[in-house]
């Protein structure tokens, strides 16, 4: 059975080639969120129905909105490698 | 003929890049019939929380872990092949971990955030949200994944496989809900919900894909590096 490191390897390589095969396979599509396609549906097929409620603070500009999601992704990968690293340290120590 | 496209363009909403029921499109009878459904789920979760900490404090870094991974995912939004965008829920990883009711506390911290901050989702709907990302979801990768080991399946085919379920089982839960609130007006529920599934159906075949072959990674790495004897590691360890 092939180690972790190398499966690891694989996997990775085989995320990056799905999305760049997926952007490569469309290059005109537009990439507007799903949620939003469905919100468009609703709005369609039910021109009556009014959304009762709207989002208590929106991000001002896109720009803004991106900064929050690298901000989001970004302590949590900062949270993943020092719990992995801290393990990896441990076991070292142990040894 | 000016003032209209300045009214189409404030009304016209701003994709948001996610698979979760947006802000106010839940009528107040499901909204509220979500969130008293979501209510007791919540409470045994915390209490499974509290549980675990006092039990096995050993675990509160790798707790952190699933959550910060749950985090990282649905901030990972990835073109797909319907040629529109979508986020993994990276709640699979913490369902294999710790079981499927600690994510339903993890699941709701990660929609909250994103309701907060980034306008994805929405208060009035959140208990829907809820239900399918940090319930249904956790609930089918946990079902998968002992049926798998039960076949004797490797276990990163496993992991793969219930975490995969587990996202499809999500996006499936959320076409229902909103079928039900949206019944197609001449056909009902059933043609409201075979449309659902066909707007975030395909868009989320490779993202749960990817979903699931990340969480091999990390499984992969926590395998390799943490030494503490745990149920899901050491069984992980000895059959892959």
């Amino acid at each position: 059975m092939m180690s972790n490191k190398t499966s690891n390897l694989l996997l990775i390589s085989a995320i990056i080639l799905i999305v760049v095969l997926t952007l490569y396979y469309y290059p005109n599509a537009e990439f507007a969120g799903a949620d939003g396609l469905a919100e468009d549906y609703i709005t369609q097929s039910q021109p009556n129905y009014k959304p009762w409620f709207s989002n208590i603070w929106e991000p001002p500009s896109g720009e803004i909105e991106s900064l929050l999601f690298s901000l989001q992704a970004a302590i949590g990968t900062g949270v993943v490698a020092y719990v992995i690293g801290y393990y990896k340290g441990k076991k070292k120590a142990l040894k | 003929m000016k003032k209209l496209f300045v009214l189409l363009a404030i009304l016209s909403p701003i994709p948001a890049f996610s698979m979760h029921i947006m802000e106010g499109f839940l009528p107040a009878f499901w909204s509220m019939f979500w969130s008293l459904v979501y209510l007791p789920i919540f409470i045994l979760g915390f209490r499974k929380i509290k549980h675990l900490l006092v039990e096995k404090p050993e675990l509160k870094l790798l707790l952190a872990l699933a959550t910060a991974f749950a985090f990282v995912l649905s901030a990972l939004k990835l073109p797909s092949v319907s040629g529109s965008c979508s986020h993994p829920t990276g709640v699979g990883l913490g369902a294999l971990l710790f079981g499927p009711w600690v994510m339903s506390v993890i699941g709701v911290l990660v929609l909250l955030f994103q309701v907060l901050l980034l306008a994805h989702g929405g208060v009035t709907t959140l208990g829907a949200n809820a239900f399918s990302m940090a319930f249904i979801g956790p609930v089918f990768t946990w079902l998968v994944f002992s049926l798998s080991n039960k076949l004797g399946l490797n276990k990163k085919v496993a992991v793969f496989l219930a975490v995969f379920v587990g996202n499809m089982a999500t996006y499936i839960c959320t076409s229902a809900q909103l079928a039900f609130a949206h019944p197609d007006v001449v056909n009902g529920v059933t043609t409201a919900f075979y449309k659902f599934v066909g707007i975030f159906g395909l868009t989320q075949i490779p993202i749960a894909i990817i979903e699931g072959l990340l969480t091999v990674v990390v499984v992969n790495l926590l395998s390799d590096h943490v030494p503490m004897r745990f149920d899901f590691l050491s069984q992980y360890k000895k059959r892959s």
